[in-house]
């Protein structure tokens, strides 16, 4: 019996008829809550069963029946490796209490379920639209909304009203209050808004924060998502599982192979098959090579952000030269569509891993070089040290995972928690932080390409012979030449391309580490050749919802210099 | 053949207007308006391997007032969409546009409630680059034809070069 299905006979011990279902597919287990009692459960669940972090909240809407959402809390635990879903009904309009008490990383997800689906939370601090633009009309991913149907927005949405700016102005006041109790009144019109972004290049483009100003402090600051929100979950209802691939690429498009690869996975998952060895190393060479172009990306572009220009070139010829091995191999250099479920597109070319090996050793040179650039230099560590730090606790409730949590100091990485595709054979360790600040999150970075160039030269090492692709006609194409030389294969290739893949119905959670973190596929498949709702958890959405918190009472060159550190990737944010 | 520069009777004859948009073709100073993937790769083309400054158009201007060519690196949402209006009125004449990328062009495949079907619904562009997204060379090779219509037209203005075509 595994760990969390003891957690399930406990729960069921502890609150009894409470419990309205519980179920178990795939290695997922689940509970059914009804409305009235779903708080105590989740508070139950945080504080007695150590379900430290939500990790996602998943909307399905089911217009047929009565209660026509159910609402999916994804819950984990980092500290003893139980996971948990509790799913809740709400007929429409029907309020659901919100989970913003128990975790700060409730706020943004149940922003985005009302958003996208309509179900209000009651008791919401702030329960605002978060993808769609603010003059949109209607809930998007509700099955009788019109994928195609656009909404033009006339004008970007006022973060700060008045009345926010009138609260801040009082809560400067109280601030100034000396010991002696002297106190100097802040006026609201001595305070400053700043606008930044969407169109700016620290803000990578896509997103916008306001901040108000005392002088050079951040008082207050909010920050407005969305605007490449480009409707993955709703294209992928449009889609067969198979027609996916190419959408995940452009999550987080810095590192397409660990997307590719864990969609698949996820989708491998529900099917209740497992590739072969060889793929699966296959994946895991990929996977690391995108984790530290991804690393390679984010470090370099928030040493520029700071100023320290020369480790952009350093770094980004690396990359340049990873690509041109990963352009061989798949034909494209950021959005590579490589995975299929079941198995790769295609095995390596013969001179790749030789390639590989020797642009590993291009990288040593290249983060020597940089980290001897900035290693000890003044300004880099005036800028980064004690900047923008988080305690493990509050990360853990803001919902951070990979880097930025083990920035704090946390061991907790899904490769070792919770391993998957062969990742148990390989010799690595993860690197840690100690205080969670931006310093922390960028030598985490730093170590973890070593760690990755590890792996991966040892999965070179250790490659598995054999086939790439499951022997399934039901899962992969037919060879090509049965394709062309008997019926059967025109139409097993046909009904596969047609129709799709034949999931059988259920649901389950797909997740692995990508390069931000915890990157999870909620799919629900009802029979059909096409998912009947995919949930992407992204890792930098719960992380950027923390940004508000990091930067107040620091000033604005802070506020560009964390943000570099959190890696955001707006098309992963937004999806 | 090498030019003498020493000879005091070597001369060259050429017209103004040729000499100007000769110098103003090598002049170009880009805004990235880099919303995703593509973005990506215009950081690739800037960097020191494609090194866009071969093609003097090096200079990246991340302020509007400053920049003449605009390029459009990125999925443009309904959301974007007034920003990338008012980011384009505050370009000065004479100002070119690349719709880089599949998005930028005609929304590429995202076919949705939430994404423009191609920037030009908002603003003239004057180059679309194929691609999802666009290799640096695809990117460069852009830029150059829009040098080439720059020494060919001069510093026509967009607002008569496009003329009736999209109202800002």
């Amino acid at each position: 019996m595994s760990m969390s299905q003891k957690l399930v006979d406990r729960l069921r011990q502890e609150f009894g008829d409470a419990i309205l279902a519980a179920g178990s597919y795939r290695g997922d287990e689940t509970v059914t809550v009804g409305r009235d009692r779903l708080l105590d459960v989740l508070a139950h669940l945080r504080d007695a069963e150590n379900c430290e972090q939500l990790s996602d909240i998943a909307g399905v809407d089911y217009p047929q029946r009565a209660g026509r959402f159910e609402i999916n809390y994804l819950l984990r635990s980092v500290s003893k490796g139980h996971r948990l879903r509790v799913k809740v009904d709400a007929a429409e309009d029907e309020p659901v209490p919100t989970a913003t008490g128990l975790w700060r990383s409730a706020d943004w997800h149940e922003r985005e379920v009302y958003d996208l689906l309509g179900v209000p939370f009651a008791g919401h601090p702030d329960l605002r639209r978060i993808l769609c633009h603010h003059e949109f009309e209607g809930h998007a991913l509700r099955k009788d909304y019109p994928i195609e149907q656009g909404q033009e927005c006339s004008r970007p949405e006022n973060l700060f009203s008045d009345e926010d700016i009138a609260r801040a102005a009082r809560r400067a006041t109280a601030m100034s209050t000396t010991p002696s109790g002297h106190q100097d009144e802040v006026h609201p019109s001595d305070l400053l808004t700043v606008n930044i972004g969407p169109s700016h290049p620290a803000m990578h483009g896509a997103l916008r924060a306001e901040m108000l100003l005392d002088g050079e402090t951040i008082l207050d600051a909010r920050t407005e998502i969305g605007y490449i929100h480009r409707c993955f979950e709703k294209e992928a209802e449009d889609h067969t599982w198979a027609q996916v691939m190419p959408y995940t690429d452009r999550l987080n498009y810095c590192s397409a192979m660990l997307n590719n690869s864990i969609y698949a996975a996820a989708v491998e998952k529900l099917l209740g098959v497992e590739v072969t060895p060889r793929c699966q190393a296959i994946r895991v060479v990929v996977s690391e090579l995108s984790r530290i172009i991804d690393h390679l990306v984010c470090v370099c572009a928030n040493l520029v952000d700071i100023g320290a220009l020369t480790n952009y070139w350093y770094l980004y010829n690396i990359r340049e030269s990873l690509y041109e091995s990963l352009e061989k191999l798949c034909g494209s250099r950021l959005t590579t569509n490589y995975a299929r479920i079941g198995g790769l597109s295609h095995d390596l070319y013969p001179e790749f891993a030789a390639e590989v090996r020797s642009k590993l050793n291009d990288l040593v040179a290249a983060t020597d070089d940089v980290m001897k650039l900035i290693a000890r230099n003044r300004i880099f560590l005036d800028r980064t040290v004690g900047v923008g730090a988080i305690s493990q606790a509050d990360a853990l409730s803001f919902g951070f995972t990979g880097p930025c949590l083990r920035a704090t100091g946390l061991a907790w990485d899904l490769r070792k928690a919770a391993p998957y595709s062969g990742y148990e054979k390989y010799d690595f360790e993860i690197p840690t932080g100690t205080v969670g600040d931006t310093h922390d999150r960028i030598m985490v970075r730093m170590a973890e390409m070593v760690q990755s160039r590890s792996i991966v030269l040892q999965a070179l090492e250790k490659m598995p012979d054999g086939p790439v692709n499951l022997d399934d006609r039901a899962i992969t194409l037919p060879p090509k030449r049965n394709v062309y030389q008997s019926i059967e294969g025109v139409m097993n290739q046909f009904k596969l391309v047609y129709e799709g893949i034949q999931v059988p119905a259920g649901e389950a959670y797909g997740f692995g580490e990508g390069a931000n973190g915890e990157l999870g596929f909620f799919a629900v498949a009802d029979g059909t050749g096409h998912p009947y709702r995919l949930k992407v958890r992204p890792p930098c959405f719960p992380i950027f919802s923390a940004y508000t918190f990091l930067i107040e009472g620091r000033m604005i060159p802070d506020a560009i210099a964390i943000l570099g550190s959190l890696n955001i990737i707006a098309g992963e944010l937004d999806r | 053949m090498a030019v003498d520069l020493e000879n005091p009777s070597n001369y060259l004859t050429t017209r103004v207007r040729q000499a100007v948009n000769w110098g103003r073709k090598y002049s170009l100073w880009p805004l990235p308006f880099g919303v995703a993937c593509c973005a990506i790769e215009f950081m690739s083309t800037v960097s020191s391997y494609n090194d866009i400054s071969r093609f003097g158009a090096e200079l990246v201007r991340f302020s509007p007032r400053q920049s003449d060519l605009m390029i459009i690196a990125g999925t443009i949402s309904y959301k974007q969409a007034p920003i990338l209006k008012t980011i384009y009125a505050q370009m000065a004449e004479p100002r070119w546009v690349i719709a880089m990328g599949a998005c930028a062009s005609s929304g590429g495949f995202y076919n949705n409630y939430s994404t423009l079907q191609g920037a030009d619904r908002v603003i003239p562009v004057d180059m679309y680059v194929a691609g999802c997204p666009p290799t640096p060379e695809n990117l460069l090779y852009a830029l150059t034809q829009i040098q080439e219509r720059v020494e060919r037209e001069g510093l026509v203005p967009a607002a008569v070069r496009h003329a009736g075509r999209v109202q800002v």
